[in-house]
């Protein structure tokens, strides 16, 4: 039986020791992406030479006693919205292909100055404008489980690239749900943290108030250690992780909309590991959000007037170069008229203070991450249900709320389908509060479940 | 404008622009701006005014 890939707290105690050197890691996960990468397709630039380098620096510095902490070695990927420098940054687009970076994102400096080493960036859904990665000028990414499903996305190649053991960790973004849904549908630790609690800088962007940056791997340990480097740090401002009892836990069940579409082997999923949970202790009742049923249209509102601007130049001046379905959708986003987008603003407000209700009281919101298990490469819709719903929308439709109104939140696995497809369950915390919610999901993870990863 | 309106005049400028795959996308925004429109939280000039303090910028409130 293979061994369970390391996290990078496991791993950073061997390199830290010289039990295992840097380069000793970094060449098993470039041998990974040797030997799988050509049905995966998760990375569009392997930085192998580099991260050869970066790894013989980093044993020399160990063994020197320039120990800088648990991500020195660590091998990392980097979706490819992130400025590396040196490096094109395409967001898997031809309108970007000779894009290169003079230099690197405030994220990529943050993850470098604690050690980590870079070895590629990795395939996304085209500008992050998609939920499959299907829509790529590099081609789709396929799941590591099942070359004919999707990864999820936009973060696919991120997701595909840490469950195929390319990397330990990736750094994604996330604006409808591009961390959670990949990482749930590949059975890893995904966190969405608070609106602008890591910065954006150096990041191609899709909708500016709706952008978020966060990490996805194999535990919330290691989604702590990373959002600890990568988040806006104010000096003085250093929260203090709490060992947090599941036992009088409050946790709202979101229920009404967040259960009424979900596959069935989720569903009993999700009960299942809620079942657990209230096992162990934690007070579980059952909460709604009223205008629920206004999410879909609120986000598309703001997120297409936003990505429209942005893209609105090169749309008129190289259109043939977009992918067409991913063009069509930005095309869209131009006819949105202006009192309809700040209708969409108001609604957010509204959004976020139903949000803030449903956690008054308690400690985290627990749903579902995604209706459905990882879905097969070319479906535009599937049956959820009596009914046929369109793959976007199902799933997006449990992760898009908390991009609107900026709560963090967090995957972790809570089970598998019958055909051995993970399943995520998510957590959301009050506003603000990304390390208070990391520190519930830590508590919790042992309950939710193992993920393919642990 | 209403939506119908909208939904006439963006399919031919759609097309005129030689993107008639847009126009079914069209169609599904106008349905999505529909249930916008009619949200009870909408605001009414001819009732209550409680609008957030624009001031602030919107992550703050």
């Amino acid at each position: 039986m293979p061994a369970e890939p390391q996290t990078i707290t496991s791993l950073a105690t061997s390199l830290a020791t010289r039990q295992v050197t840097a380069s000793a890691v970094v060449d098993r996960c470039l041998e990974q992406i040797a030997q799988r990468d050509s049905t995966i397709n998760a990375f569009i630039t392997v930085m192998a030479d580099d991260a050869r380098q970066a790894a013989r620096d980093a044993d020399a510095d160990i063994a020197a006693g320039r120990y800088l902490g648990p991500l020195h070695g660590v091998p990392i990927s980097i979706k490819d919205l992130f400025d590396v420098r040196g490096t094109r940054t395409t967001a898997a687009s031809r309108v970007r292909q000779n894009h290169r970076a003079d230099t690197d994102a405030p994220t990529i400096a943050r993850l470098r100055s604690a050690g980590a080493i870079i070895v590629g960036k990795t395939n996304l859904h085209e500008f992050a404008l998609g939920t499959t990665n299907e829509e790529s000028a590099f081609g789709p990414v396929h799941h590591p489980l099942d070359p004919n499903r999707s990864p999820g996305g936009s973060s696919g190649g991120s997701a595909a690239s840490v469950l195929a053991e390319m990397a330990y960790a990736s750094l994604g973004t996330d604006t409808g749900g591009s961390i959670r849904i990949p990482s749930a549908v590949c059975g890893l630790v995904g966190l969405k943290p608070a609106f602008r609690d890591i910065t954006t800088r150096g990041c191609v962007p899709l909708s500016s108030s709706l952008d978020h940056v966060g990490p996805i791997c194999r535990s919330v340990a290691d989604a702590r250690l990373l959002y600890d480097v990568l988040r806006d740090a104010t000096p003085g401002s250093d929260p203090v992780s709490v060992d947090r009892p599941v036992r009088g836990m409050r946790l709202g069940i979101l229920r009404g909309y967040f259960a009424a579409l979900l596959d069935p082997q989720v569903a009993s999923s999700f009960e299942s590991a809620s079942a657990r949970v209230s096992d162990a202790g934690a007070v579980l009742d059952e909460v709604g959000i009223a205008h629920a049923g206004d999410i879909a249209p609120i986000y598309l509102h703001i997120a297409l007037s936003e990505a429209a601007a942005f893209h609105a130049r090169a749309l008129d001046s190289r259109g043939e170069d977009y992918t067409p379905t991913v063009r069509q959708r930005l095309e869209m986003g131009r006819y949105i008229l202006a009192e309809d987008y700040v209708r969409a603003l108001r609604g957010r407000d509204v959004l976020r203070q139903e949000v803030n209700a449903a956690l008054d009281g308690r400690d985290a919101l627990l749903l579902p991450t995604v209706p459905v298990p990882a879905t097969r490469l070319g479906a535009t819709t599937m049956k959820v249900g009596t009914g046929e719903e369109s793959v976007r929308n199902l799933t997006l439709r449990l992760t898009q709320l908390f991009n609107i109104t900026g709560h963090p939140a967090i995957t972790i696995p809570c089970g598998r389908t019958l055909e051995g497809l993970p399943i995520g369950a998510q957590l959301v915390g009050p506003r603000g509060s990304t390390r208070t919610l990391l520190d519930i999901a830590e508590a919790l993870e042992p309950y939710l479940g193992p993920g393919v990863s642990r | 404008m209403t939506i119908k309106t909208w939904l006439d005049v963006s399919s031919q400028d759609a097309e005129r622009r030689g993107l008639p795959a847009v126009k079914p996308l069209l169609e599904a925004l106008a349905r999505s701006t529909a249930t916008l429109r009619t949200a009870d939280w909408n605001f009414d000039a001819t009732g209550e005014f409680d609008m957030p303090d624009p001031a602030l910028p919107t992550d703050a409130r």
